[in-house]
């Protein structure tokens, strides 16, 4: 049995106690694994605890989106989008309301774009909220989880009563909201924004000035600006190597231009840095969503788009025009023009782009999603090679790679 | 003239001849190049001191099964973040042969885009280092978003296309 020449390969020489007789182990991580947080495998090729390779594979829960929206009506793909970053769907959502909105060229009034970013903003909070407390776990905190959850457990609970749904929201529509926020709405939200900042700065205060949680995170599975770029990432995992690039900054969308809030930024991009900058952003987005309450403006929380907005139902019932528009949209009848359009919003993960190519038919000739935990997983062989097995998962979970948009 | 159509306007000089054709639908200017000497064009505004396209937004294909020897494009979306300036290129592809060469040597994450464009397509990136199906499994012997391919079995017939989709 032979020693593996690691250091041809760039990384720090095996010390003697690391290696059993340097017997190389293949250990499979995953698909199913209470680390990997969804269902990928990682074929990992180790020397004691240390990582000398990775594999990962991926397409485990694939279910052809892309394929299936070329035979949906425009208003049937939201619900496909819900199910990409399942940690934040109103993101999704919203991001596809907006593409469909830029190719018919609809214009929505203030109010329709600051309830959007409250919602939006609100889902951030949820998915970083899920990311971060997680990498407490794997860490062994699990305290911070729980009390996290609770929080999470609120904002659905807003959903909830915004659209009726808690996961896969399938909030709003081309061209608004179904209906108005409503007082529940708005006493859960202020309960919420009373409440939490003082829960989620105990959480803070409990991990992110912890020495043993830093001592644990640090330099785990960092990743250079440069390289980061060269690997296309974007969101916070891209913020946290040092890179200030946020596409609700940089490619402003529903009145982002409007609101004042900083782009934090990390250093290393490492583990730690992945951490705090989703708990700043957190607080980033609470500011954003002040703002756009203060701010909010009057009027109606849906634009007069008859041929993409549903009627009111009992309308339906009375009125011929309504019952015509009713029917045509039900059936996906709605007239778009040819053209092909990329719009992209900020994810959860960072830009969630949509790449649609409509030839003037009822369903996309071509929906391509920019699926940012995609194009970023792949960088994460070389994030973990030549670190031990406990950083690994460490460094997956901050990555924040969901299953779902993984495999689309 | 604003900085965005500047930008526009050095990016298509920089291309040359090599644009075989241009224009900018909703803001986004695209551009048609020959899939010969791909890399070497991509490369062309990624070194230039002004434009500096350095990221790789996002790659995929298309199928139009109804333009003969150029069914298949390939589609990239180049980001210039230091000038916040989006260009969309475009090389076509003979369905017969549907060869283009890889962008992994200036973009490593063109690395899983290309797999799963290749697993979709089938367009084969020449010099690709891992070139295999990463979403579909292995034995898979077509590639499904080909528009040849319908999403529903054919000898149903309890579905009618007019009322169904596409």
């Amino acid at each position: 049995m032979t020693t593996p020449d690691t250091q041809k390969q760039g990384q720090a020489p095996l010390v003697a106690h690391d290696s059993i007789d340097g017997e190389i182990a293949i250990l499979n991580l995953g698909p199913t694994h209470p680390a990997t947080h969804g269902v990928f495998q990682n074929v990992l090729k180790v020397d004691g605890e240390r990582i000398l390779e990775a594999e990962p594979t991926i397409g485990y829960i694939h279910r052809a989106f892309e394929k299936l929206a070329e035979r949906r009506p425009y208003n049937q793909i939201t619900p496909i989008t819900d199910r990409l970053n399942y940690c934040s769907s109103p993101i999704n959502n919203m991001g596809w309301h907006m593409t469909v909105e830029k190719l018919a060229g609809i214009e929505l009034p203030k109010r329709v774009e600051y309830m959007r970013v409250i919602i939006m903003e609100l889902s951030r909070i949820a998915d970083h909220l899920i990311c971060n407390s997680v990498i407490g776990v794997d860490t062994g905190a699990l305290t911070g989880f729980t009390y996290m959850f609770q929080e999470r457990e609120l904002i659905y609970e807003m959903f909830e009563e915004v659209c009726g749904a808690r996961l896969t929201t399938n909030i709003g529509r081309v061209g608004g909201f179904e209906r108005d926020f409503s007082d529940a709405f708005k006493q859960k939200l202020d309960t919420f924004l009373k409440g939490f900042p003082a829960r989620f700065e105990e959480f803070d205060g409990m991990l992110a000035r912890n020495r043993i949680f830093m001592d644990r995170v640090i330099k785990a599975g960092p990743i250079s600006a440069e390289r980061a770029l060269n690997y296309g990432f974007t969101g916070p995992n891209l913020r946290a190597a040092g890179v200030d690039y946020d596409v609700r900054v940089m490619n402003p969308y529903s009145s982002y231009e409007d609101f004042e809030f900083d782009i934090p930024i990390g250093q290393d991009g490492d583990t730690f840095d992945r951490f705090v900058v989703r708990q700043q952003e957190i607080r980033e987005s609470l500011k954003i969503i002040r703002q756009a309450l203060d701010n909010m403006p009057a009027g109606k929380h849906f634009t007069d788009v008859p041929d993409f907005y549903l009627p009111p139902k009992d309308e339906v019932y009375r009125s011929m025009e309504a019952l015509i528009y009713h029917f045509k949209i039900v059936m996906g009848e709605t007239p778009i023009p040819a053209g092909e359009v990329y719009h992209a919003v900020e994810g959860g993960n960072g830009e969630l782009g949509f790449y649609l190519i409509s030839d003037g038919g009822r369903t996309p000739y071509r929906l391509h999603f920019r699926r940012p935990c995609f194009i970023y997983y792949q960088a994460y062989p070389e994030m973990i090679k030549g670190s031990m097995l406990s950083d690994a998962v460490l460094t997956m979970s901050s990555m924040n790679v969901i299953a779902g948009e993984l495999d689309a | 003239m604003s900085n965005q159509e500047i930008l526009a306007q050095t990016a298509l000089e920089v291309l040359g001849d090599k644009a075989l054709s241009s224009h900018s639908p909703y803001g986004l200017l695209t551009v048609e190049v020959p899939a010969e000497g791909i890399v070497e064009t991509v490369r062309s505004l990624v070194e230039h001191p002004v434009l500096r396209m350095g990221f790789l937004t996002d790659l995929c294909a298309v199928h139009y099964p109804d333009d003969p020897g150029r069914e298949i494009a390939v589609v990239y979306h180049l980001h210039s973040l230091p000038n916040n300036f989006r260009l969309r290129l475009k090389a076509f592809l003979p369905i017969a042969n549907p060869a283009i060469d890889t962008m992994t040597p200036l973009f490593s994450a063109a690395n899983w885009m290309e797999r799963e464009t290749y697993d979709f397509y089938g367009v084969q990136f020449t010099g690709h280092p891992d070139l295999r199906r990463i979403l579909n499994v292995d034995h898979m012997d077509y590639f499904p978003l080909r528009k040849e391919y319908a999403l529903e079995d054919e000898t149903r017939d309890d579905k009618d296309d007019r009322f169904f989709g596409r």
